[in-house]
């Protein structure tokens, strides 16, 4: 049994992570934008055997609400053993290029809105000298492309402030956990063609356990994105600007 | 980047192949994709059927593999409400070690809610607890108008009735609610009995039908003559003392093979059926035999080989399942059984079974009072075709059906015999829902 707070609670990867937890009677804090949603994996989730599951319905790029879920949060479960940060947004990278206003969302509910989360959320965590930080970075991050470099330099922010959170909170007894997802199936990605790379959230979710009992600091999943994105950031800058990817 | 791309699909039996399109339904409170495009749509679970009622060529399937929550169950009564993407296998994971089990349930445990709902899906246990639909309290029905049908037998009864065993085309069931049954451990008791032919048959199933909860017979459908109609009788019961525990070993959990490409279609044939039908018969020496077994491999023996349909090769296979009424169930099955032996064609998957007096509530269910029998063919061609053409008249002659959950090829004709209420049932579908199958038979 753990105390689980998730952030962007709906999204696939999250919901299949809280299901496993569910498993073990945990009580859960869940946060996402959608009251009906909420209210439908609240229900899914003490059917599967959560203990005690409260939901928090906002958006999240009302960071004034990030403080008060907060506070309810560790009020409602008491210790927060474990925190997942799984929201985000892949609207289309190639308007947002052209577009400030568009590349200014993205970048502010993928790096802008985790950052303010973490920043409310670190004091709670460090006053309870242990906890454990999950973040859904991506894969995305690790090297600028012209298919979608806005939302890659977002994540790529996030994942540099994480391992500077993580270097910081090391010594707090708080542990902080990169998550590189490569080409994941759910709602987010539905536009996509898939093909052989692509996995189910139910995996990924898998995996971030298993990084869990591993104490991983940063896990690519699955395992072969660690390998693909070596090689990618191998590629010579001078070679890299003529491909397409 | 365009997911409305045409894909070719196949169903389990893996004739025929269509090209279609498919859509996601993320949630339950999502409006049905627009169907402004002008597709006729169909919802697909697992895809379990093994004809073409899940298939929809070159037009749409909806994919409700995402509506997988529960909604509520309670551990008191055994009431359970879930989305109708949620399978069979989850249900019974959860609910199994709280001391419940499906009230109703096929050969497989991977089919959905919806899927179980759309085809009225019976098992072992007809005889007594009647088919699927017979336990459902209540379900949402989603339609293309964007209107939300509450459907019980006392609300909109007229949808709930059409729905139920309705093929998915009255609209999308988003959720339902249905009735578990209490078990007080995880394994059957059964006995199988080897009988010599079919009037030992009915004798065993009349004299099992009041004590045991699940009877049905695997029959050898290639042995003529005197042994005609031979087979193992299998009848069992939930334990009902708690002691007796469910060791959960690994060899229950899980499929235990897979095939991992398709068979040379030459590895089912005549020769090597035959020699599988004499060594499953006489696998047992003695007459009857008795035992403890989990409820994995009682109800879902094919579960444990993953991907069993492609033993049947690239041509794929035909089921056929039918049923004929008690008043000649004995004649008509024993000509079946005769035509088909004589054309040597029978599968080793040949199972029979009495179906219980209980009219089943929807407007085109299949199962009704009578014997039902059910093989699968490998898909040899026009052969094959003429032989079940064969089938079906022996049925028709006989006022008995074919089932549509199974079917790719009965006729117009033959379907509208054997459901007489599809002119009710026309009133109730959805404008914007239709199949392969539907196109075929009943449009």
């Amino acid at each position: 049994m753990s105390k689980v707070l998730i952030i962007g609670a709906t999204s696939a990867i999250a919901q299949s992570f809280a299901r496993i937890l569910a498993k073990t009677q945990s009580e859960f804090y869940l946060v996402a934008r959608s009251p009906e949603k909420l209210a439908a994996q609240a229900a899914d989730l003490k059917v599967r055997g959560a203990s005690r599951v409260h939901v928090f319905a906002t958006d999240l790029n009302h960071f004034e609400h990030h403080k008060t879920f907060i506070n309810e949060a560790k009020e409602f479960l008491g210790e927060i053993d474990t925190v997942l940060i799984a929201h985000g947004t892949l609207d289309n990278d190639l308007v947002a290029q052209e577009n400030y206003e568009a590349a200014e969302s993205i970048i502010r509910l993928n790096f802008l809105s985790p950052v303010s989360i973490l920043t409310n959320l670190a004091p709670v965590l460090i006053d309870q000298k242990k906890g454990r930080i999950i973040v859904i970075s991506s894969v995305a991050g690790d090297r600028g492309r012209q298919s979608n470099y806005i939302y890659g330099s977002a994540k790529s922010a996030l994942s540099t402030y994480l391992s500077g959170l993580r270097n910081r909170l090391a010594k707090q007894g708080v542990a902080v956990m990169t998550v590189k997802p490569g080409f994941v199936d759910t709602p987010m990605t539905k536009d996509f063609k898939k093909g052989l790379l692509w996995v189910t959230p139910d995996k990924v979710a898998k995996g971030i356990v298993k990084a869990v009992q591993r104490k991983q600091d940063v896990v690519y999943l699955p395992f072969f994105w660690q390998w693909i994105m070596l090689v990618i950031r191998c590629v010579p800058e001078k070679i890299f600007k003529r491909l397409s990817l | 980047m365009n997911p409305m791309i045409s894909k070719q699909y196949q169903s389990f039996g893996r004739y025929p192949s269509v090209m279609q399109k498919s859509q996601p339904i993320y949630s339950r409170f999502d409006a049905l994709p627009t169907l402004t495009l002008g597709h006729k749509v169909i919802p697909r679970g697992l895809g379990r059927s093994y004809g073409d009622v899940c298939l929809n060529d070159q037009e749409t399937i909806l994919l409700t593999e995402k509506l997988d929550h529960f909604i509520s169950f309670d551990p008191h009564t055994g009431l359970m409400c879930c989305e109708s993407g949620v399978t069979f296998a989850e249900i019974l994971e959860l609910v199994v070690p709280q001391g419940f089990f499906l009230p109703v349930t096929p050969g497989t445990k991977f089919v959905t809610v919806g899927g179980a709902i759309a085809n009225d899906v019976h098992g072992k246990n007809h005889h007594t607890a009647g088919s699927f639909g017979h336990h459902v309290t209540q379900f949402e029905l989603l339609r293309s108008d964007g209107s939300r049908l509450l459907c019980s037998p006392t609300q909109n009864a007229e949808y709930f009735m059409a729905t139920i065993g309705g093929l998915g085309l009255t609209g999308l069931v988003t959720w339902a609610e249905f009735q578990l049954i209490p078990i007080f451990s995880d394994l059957i008791s059964q006995e199988v009995i080897r009988f010599g032919g079919l009037s030992e048959f009915y004798d065993i199933s009349n004299e099992s039908e009041r004590d045991f909860m699940y009877t049905v017979a695997w029959i050898d459908c290639l042995a003529k003559g005197k042994n005609l109609g031979r087979g193992l009788f299998m009848r069992g019961n939930h334990v009902n003392d708690a002691a007796l525990k469910i060791k959960h070993s690994q060899n229950v959990k899980g499929a235990k093979f897979n095939i991992p490409c398709d068979a040379p279609h030459f590895v089912l044939n005549p020769a090597s059926i035959s020699l599988f039908n004499w060594a499953y018969y006489w696998k047992q020496r003695r007459k009857s035999v008795a035992s403890l077994t989990h409820y994995n491999p009682f109800f879902y023996p094919l579960d444990a080989i993953e991907n069993w349909n492609r033993l049947y090769g690239k041509r794929g296979f035909l089921q056929y399942q039918c049923v004929v009424p008690p008043l000649v169930e004995e004649a008509a099955t024993r000509e079946m059984l005769t035509v088909i032996a004589k054309a040597r064609m029978g599968s080793f998957l040949v199972v029979l079974k009495r179906f219980g007096d209980r009219p089943s509530r929807g407007m085109l269910s299949f199962s009704r009072p009578g014997t039902t029998l059910a093989l699968d063919f490998p898909n040899v061609g026009p052969r094959l075709f003429e032989l079940l053409n064969h089938l079906d008249s022996i049925v028709r002659s006989a006022h008995g059906a074919v089932y549509p959950a199974k079917d790719a090829r009965m006729s117009r004709e033959a379907f509208t015999e054997f459901y007489p209420r599809v002119v009710e049932f026309k009133q109730y579908m959805d404008p914007q829902f239709s199949s392969s199958f539907w196109r075929r038979v009943g449009e």
